[in-house]
């Protein structure tokens, strides 16, 4: 029998025609829509005078514009507002699901997917937004599309795709005392680039990857397209499992064993071949930090930037730009250096696990004076676990405010934007030319060192303050 | 929706050299609040184009006079990050109808056969010859061609093939985007949902 990885039974389980020397014809089980990339494929459709096929396989939620203070009261930002008004109407018109600003269902369309049990193993799921590969994390082929394929999903379910090529990341061993997941990926694109995985699908395998939680899994999938990867994708386990059993929208009953019994099929064959395949040990991986303008220019937080010995001209060029972007020279050290900001959210790391870690560690410390701490959760779910579990107040006494769901500073469509020239130390996915508001410069860190920073005012070595720690204890 | 054909283009290129340009500068965030497809290509690289008032920077490209054309030649790994097909629309607003670079990002290279950007894949040396061909003469040109896949440096005659499907080949030559393809499935599609 052929042996098939992970990604190739769920891609070939999709596909309703092959176009010789063409892309295929691909059905989508789950698609995830949001205010800013719909109105168009909404408005295009109509104008050819087309329907919904499936409205029940779309599921929509106002994410990306929407402010993270006074939600109950209008949208000032009149665009923002017409964006939002405009999904309203249209979810209503179409008979799609919406989960509004203010439900007790709203949040980032890539935690409240999860968090609902929408997301389930072997789905093919699309959303015009390119963190859809946060989903990969259940076991599922979920990426990006474009507005163009947002109203092809509308009108048709399906997509046109070739199917990409297969690459393999496997990191074993156990992680060291203040490494999380974020640093695995931070330290996978430093090391493949910001463009590495283009053209590939991943699937994340390893005892590493294994023992990770299922939110520390959706942060590792959800970076997949910063190396430039379609998605990546990580077999269901146990874990998926015991993450999935109750949610809202997860199968139940008999159904739910029956469905158990598939996903459990879902795991690529001994001997099927990937492409491309990498192998990392999880010793090696350490906090990380960037120091530059795209995810893939990154260094061990104690580590110095690097130099430009032995780079190619044309290299060089666009390094030092990124550099001079970020005030920053070659050979300096990262730590040490002053902090304006930090930003703990978006649907790589606003989940409550991260929180938790956030709460933990600045538990009985204070904030630094110099720095302005914007808290963001995922969801209302995550908000509302939060203030159950006393994390909210902990924050508070710390001297940090939990604000509302959204995107917010992660890609600052909002008023949560960081102030041209100023630093941030954020746990977003991020750090481009003004992502976080015009000028702003940008340092992608996990929760924990940017939890660290924000006591400290200045970029930190988590594991420095939990050995002091340690020692006065 | 319907976009201009593309057959053979015969133009000047505007070069932007840097290396992984993200669909963040080539539009930020903010501008994407439209509900309409309108106007995006005033706001095409808004930050690298404009100072914080609104005025033009001189040293930016696509302010220099020196330079125009339908085709922009771009640096390696062009149009990273974001999915954001406004990208796309703002280069296709602002009058390109055919971006070059030895390397693209995947969804952006995906966004632009959707809706009439032809991108052209070269060899990393051609392009070096590209951007040394433009910047030695700024009017020099250069000749794409879908019908045999060829783009040509017309001053030295240097020709080199590039990739793309039959099928989006076809789209691209007609003006087709893919909801009428997909459309003509429509029983098919329907028999295998219920099956689902």
């Amino acid at each position: 029998m052929e042996k098939k990885t992970l990604f190739d039974k769920i891609w070939d389980a999709h596909v309703i025609k092959s176009i010789p020397d063409g892309p295929d014809v691909f059905f989508i089980d789950k698609h995830f829509i949001h205010e800013v990339t719909s109105p168009v494929a909404f408005l295009n459709l109509e104008k050819r005078g087309n329907k919904v096929m499936f409205p029940e396989r779309t599921v929509a939620t106002p994410d990306h514009n929407v402010p993270t203070i006074d939600q109950d009261k209008t949208i000032k930002d009149q665009l923002s507002r017409m964006q939002v008004e405009r999904l309203r109407e249209n979810c209503k018109r179409h008979g799609i699901d919406l989960h509004d600003l203010g439900s007790d269902h709203h949040g980032i369309v890539h935690v409240i997917g999860p968090e609902l049990g929408i997301t389930q193993p072997g789905m093919t799921i699309v959303c015009g937004d390119s963190h859809t590969s946060t989903h990969g994390a259940f076991g599922t082929i979920a990426f990006g599309i474009g507005t163009s394929e947002v109203e092809m999903v509308f009108a048709t379910q399906c997509i046109m795709q070739a199917k990409p090529k297969k690459m393999r990341i496997t990191v074993d061993g156990t992680l060291g005392r203040g490494v999380s997941s974020k640093d695995i990926i931070l330290y996978i694109i430093a090391q493949i680039s910001a463009s590495g995985g283009t053209g590939y699908f991943i699937e994340y395998a390893g005892s590493a990857i294994r023992s990770l939680s299922m939110e520390a899994r959706m942060t590792i999938c959800n970076m997949s397209i910063e190396m430039g990867a379609r998605g990546g994708l990580i077999a269901p386990d146990e874990t998926t499992f015991n993450y999935l059993e109750g949610k809202d929208f997860a199968p139940k009953g008999e159904e739910w064993d029956e469905a158990v019994a598939y996903w459990k099929t879902l795991k690529t064959d001994d001997g099927a071949e990937f492409d491309l395949e990498y192998h990392y040990n999880a010793e090696d991986i350490e906090p990380m930090i960037t120091y530059g303008t795209n995810p893939g220019m990154g260094v061990k937080v104690r580590e110095s930037i690097p130099t430009t010995e032995g780079m190619k001209e044309s290299v060089k060029k666009s390094y030092i730009k990124s550099l001079d972007y970020m005030g920053f020279k070659p050979g300096e050290p990262m730590k040490g250096k002053k902090i304006d900001y930090v930003f703990v959210g978006s649907c790589t790391n606003g989940r409550i696990e991260d929180l938790r870690t956030v709460a933990e560690f600045v538990k009985g410390k204070k904030k630094a004076d110099n720095i302005t701490a914007w808290i963001v959760p995922g969801s209302r779910e995550v908000e509302k676990k939060a203030m159950e579990e006393g994390l909210v107040q902990i924050l508070e006494e710390a001297g940090f405010k939990l604000r509302q769901p959204g995107c917010s500073a992660c890609l600052a469509m909002n008023d949560d934007k960081i102030p041209s020239g100023k630093y941030a130390v954020s746990t977003s996915n991020r750090n481009f030319e003004g992502r976080q508001g015009p000028g702003s410069r940008t340092l992608l860190a996990s929760p924990l060192t940017v939890a660290a920073v924000a006591i400290t005012g200045e970029i930190t070595d988590p594991r420095d303050l939990i050995e002091e720690l340690a020692l006065e204890k | 929706m319907a976009y201009d054909k593309f057959d053979v283009l015969t133009s000047r290129m505007v070069p932007l050299s840097s290396e992984n340009v993200d669909t963040d500068q080539i539009i930020p965030a903010r501008f994407l609040k439209a509900t309409e497809r309108e106007g995006f290509g005033d706001n095409l690289f808004r930050d690298w184009r404009y100072d914080s008032e609104g005025n033009p920077k001189p040293d930016f490209v696509l302010n220099d006079p020196t330079y125009e054309g339908k085709i922009l030649l771009a640096g390696r790994n062009f149009g990273s990050g974001s999915s954001r097909e406004h990208a796309v629309w703002a280069i296709y607003d602002y009058g390109f109808r055919c971006v070059v670079s030895s390397f693209f990002a995947d969804i952006f290279k995906n966004n632009c056969l959707n809706i009439g950007v032809l991108p052209v894949t070269v060899t990393p040396e051609f392009a070096d010859e590209l951007f040394a061909a433009v910047e030695a003469d700024p009017t020099t040109e250069v000749k794409v061609d879908i019908n045999t896949q060829t783009i040509t440096l017309l001053s030295t005659g240097k020709s080199e093939s590039f990739d793309i499907n039959s099928y989006k080949k076809q789209n691209m030559k007609n003006g087709f985007d893919d909801i009428d393809y997909l459309l003509n499935l429509k029983t098919e599609i329907q028999a295998f949902e219920a099956g689902r």
